[in-house]
This record gives C-alpha cells, structure tokens and sequence, in this order.
C-alpha cells in the first residue's frame, strides 16, 4: 500500500480524509486509483486531455515527479505521494468571478477547459 | 545566498547593546551579526497575516531598515489574525498603523512605508533599495509579480502563504536556488481556486508561516544554518506535522532559466486570468435586488428561495432559503420544481450566478440570482442578519 497525502482545498472530495490508501505500481496507477475511488477529484487535478495541472504538482515522498520518471514514476510499497497545489494564502473574500459565459459554467476563459 | 551591500560601518549605541543582549551574547550572532541586522534593509510586501508577525520579529530583531507596502485600510475581519493592528486601528491604512507598533517596538528603526499595491510599474524600483523581499501577500497575480521582481532583480524572495489549515514557506530566487515559477509555472485559473465557501484561515496560521519567514530572513543576513533554498516547507496546523519537499531549479523556467522568455515585468492580473475588479455577479443571468425579493415575499407571492452556500455559512446566518450547497446541485436538482419561480442567492452573489447558469442550463426559465446575497438582504433589507 502507498499513501497519498491529500491537500485541504481538495479534502473536501474524499470524505474529509487528510491521506488516501492505494495499491500501485506506479504514480499514474496510484493517481488513477485514487480518481476512480473519489470521482470528484479528477477535475481538479486533471484536464478535460488528462493531463494533470500545471499548478498541481506530486511528489513521490521528498522528490518532484518531474525530475524523476514523471507519472510513471514507480512507487514501491510503504512510499507516500504528496499531491501539492498552489495556494495564495490570506482569506480573501468571495474571490473575484469573471462574467463571460464560459467561465459561470465552469470553463477557464483562457484554456476553455472545464473546471 | 542574499547578498547585504554593507557600505556604511554600522555601530550600536549603548542602548542599542542593552538592548540586543541577549543576540549579542550568542557567539552565532554577536556584535558582528547585530551589525549585519542594522546595516540590512528587508521589503515585506503587504502587514496582513503574514506581515503582522513578520513586520513586528524584524523591528524588534534590530533589522535596521524595513519597508513596508500597503494600499489597505484596517478592516474589522482582519482582527482575528492581523496582530500588528487593533480594534481601535479599524479604519486606518494599515501602514499608519502598522508604523505605530513598529517604532513603538523599536525606536531606532529606519521605516520606509509605501502607501501603494505593488504593481508591474513600481515593483523593480521599490525592491533596487533592498536586500531582501519578504512575500507576505494573499493573491497569485501580486505571487508571481513578487517572484519575477525579485528574479530580476536579483533578490531572495522569502515566501509564506496559507490556507485554512495549511501553510507553505520556503525562500525562492537567490542565485542558484529555485523560483516560485519553478515550483509553479501557472497560476491556476480563477475558477479553480477554493470558493470562500471552502475559504477561511484558522488565526494562528499566519503567525506560525510569518514567524518562519522573519526565521528565513534572519538567517540570510546573518548567513549562518540552513535557509529554505531549494525546499518547500509544508505546513499541517491540524496534524501538527512539518514535510519538507526537494525544488529543482528549473532549467526551462521562463524567468529564471538558462534561456529566459520572461525578461520584463507583465500584466499578471491577466497572466492569472483575473480582468479588473469586476464584481462578483455574471452578466446575462437575470437578478433580483433584494428590496423586491423582500416586497414579493412580505406580498406572500410564490417564490422559493434557494440558498447554494454551505451548510456552516447556513449556521452563522439565513433567510430561511432551502440549502443546496453549490457543489451539490447538480446530484440535486430534482429537489427543484422548476413550474416555480426561483430566486437563489449566495453570501454575495458569485456562487449562486454558477447556479443560476446551472439551473437554465438544465431547462428551468424562472430563476434569478439575488444580487449582492445575502451581504446585501443584511446591509439593505434586515440589518439583524449578521454579516461575516
């Protein structure tokens, strides 16, 4: 088994849970586990292609998949992947919405990806 | 690491050592390191959250020049986390205030305020007069101006940010070190990031990262442990737990790089997809104010009102609307009858114009969105409602 740390902005999409258990031979396995068991979460880290997003990034234990094997990465019993978003910090208020169409029905105005 | 320009030998009056004693006895810091202290000039970019604790350790730590940038006034919601001000500052520019606490801490600080938002077109000029930047803001597009800024100028970026329970810090653009663009290369869009639903900080979290950052900051000017280049420090308040990640410097990073795309400073509102201050409410979906929403309601006429926000804002105030959070009413629209007249309203209006978008989307034509939400059914309609 292999634990994957699950951010706070993203909790919200596995039941409140801080870590996930899966069983995988590589990090694209362990990540695809996790967004079958908790649908909602696929949006968030990846786009409508499945490429996951740019300001998403996961770490296998202390290192940067990038600069390892990417999502095939492998990822042996006992690891843990650290899923790592970007985050602003302070506490805004309701955040600024941008009136166009698109973006009400969730889609990014510059990627036209749905969010 | 940072380099302090010490161009004038800096002396400590007798006071001054009464005053650092208890760094001057220590042999890691000493009257040299004090020195270093007083000659070094530190940037902190915003006296919220994390400038509050940062801001008030620095002048009381003997740095001898500090500057100070902010445009905002004091607000009362900022209590609950922003220690340099108090109740009684509520109102002013937290400049002015923060100036108050700061010179009363330490006498012999140089301040240097700027009364302005850090913006493309004086970014590099403030930071040419410092040797250091400390990133205490809360928004990605000031994140990455802070960061370029400092790339191109070629001062170390000390940075902290914070969500609910949860903080990051780490110290960015020094000469071999990381960037913020090589940990992130994009901001995400606007609509990704939590909703003020899912919004919030617990109080205490930005003095924890904002002690860290004055940590940081130290250490670069006195040049002694391990600063945070080339790691990213993770924050669990609820766990209590501390990770620590490895940063690679990115060799295609687009401002940092071997071969950089990224030479000036941009439009970064635009680089994170925010144009202007546009307020929350979306052109096209049709509005209710709320003076005629409480008119038609007191006239008992049909209307339901659907409340989208969550269940714990439902607690700390409601005008008896049936709650569905957003999230939710996709897997809840049967709930809805659609042959009535819907009137769906949020804390200020940006979730419920989402839903509002929604629900014609998915074939219901009498739905409005009540402009301002409930903010505005508080401030216009029953002041009884509190506001958070």
């Amino acid at each position: 088994m292999s634990k994957i740390h699950i951010p706070t902005p993203l909790r919200q999409y596995v039941d409140k849970q801080s870590t996930v258990d899966v069983k995988a031979d590589t990090v694209a396995e362990a990540m695809n586990a996790l967004v079958a068991k908790h649908p909602d979460l696929r949006r968030h880290l990846y786009t409508e292609e499945g490429k996951l997003r740019a300001f998403v990034n996961l770490y296998l234990n202390d290192e940067d998949i990038r600069y390892l094997q990417k999502e095939a990465t492998a990822v042996n019993e006992g690891d843990s992947i650290s899923i790592v978003p970007s985050i602003a910090g302070g506490a805004q208020d309701e955040p600024v919405v941008i009136p166009s169409a698109a973006r009400d029905l969730g889609f990014c105005p510059k990627c036209h990806e749905r969010s | 690491m940072a380099t302090i320009t010490t161009e004038i030998p800096v002396t400590l009056s007798k006071d001054e050592i009464l005053r650092y004693s208890r760094h001057l006895i220590m042999p890691e810091v000493g009257m040299e390191g004090q020195q270093k202290l007083k000659a070094a000039r530190v940037l902190c970019i915003g006296t919220g959250g994390l400038g509050s604790p940062l801001a008030l350790y620095l002048a009381a730590a003997g740095v001898g020049t500090l500057g100070l940038v902010d445009f905002d006034v004091v607000d009362y919601t900022n209590l609950q986390r922003q220690i340099i001000h108090t109740t009684a500052d509520v109102g002013r520019k937290k400049i002015d205030s923060a100036t108050d606490k700061l010179t009363a801490i330490n006498p012999y600080l140089n301040l240097r305020t700027f009364d302005t938002r850090l913006s493309s077109e004086n970014a590099l000029e403030l930071f040419r007069d410092f040797d250091i930047i400390a990133d205490g803001t809360d928004n990605f597009p000031t994140r990455y101006l802070v960061n370029d800024a400092c790339v191109l100028t070629g001062k170390p970026n000390v940075y902290g940010s914070i969500f609910r329970f949860e903080g990051q810090a780490s110290v960015f653009a020094t000469e071999d070190g990381p960037c913020y663009r090589c940990l992130y290369p994009e901001p995400p869009p606007p609509g990704l990031v939590p909703s003020c639903a899912e919004g919030g900080v617990l109080g205490i979290l930005p003095g924890l990262v904002g002690v860290m950052q004055a940590t940081e900051v130290i250490k670069l000017i006195l040049g002694i442990g391990d600063p945070l280049i080339g790691r990213l420090l993770l924050i669990d308040a609820l766990g209590m737990k501390f990770r620590e990640l490895k940063l690679r410097k990115n060799p295609d990073c687009p401002v940092c790089g071997t071969h950089p795309t990224l030479t000036k400073l941009i439009d970064y509102n635009e680089f994170c997809g925010i144009r202007g201050e546009e307020k929350p409410v979306a052109n096209g979906v049709p509005e209710i104010q709320v003076e005629e929403l409480k008119r038609r309601l007191d006239a008992k006429e049909d209307i339901f009102v659907l409340d989208v926000r969550e269940p714990h804002e439902y607690q700390i105030c409601n005008i008896g609307g049936h709650l569905i959070p957003l999230n939710d009413l996709p897997k809840r629209v049967n709930e809805l009858d659609s042959s009535r007249e819907i009137v769906v309203h949020c804390k200020m209006g940006g979730r419920s114009a989402k839903a509002v978008a929604f629900l014609q989307q998915s074939g219901f034509t009498k739905v409005h969105n009540l402009a301002g939400g409930i903010t505005a059914w508080s401030e216009r309609v029953d002041p009884k409602v509190p506001k958070y």
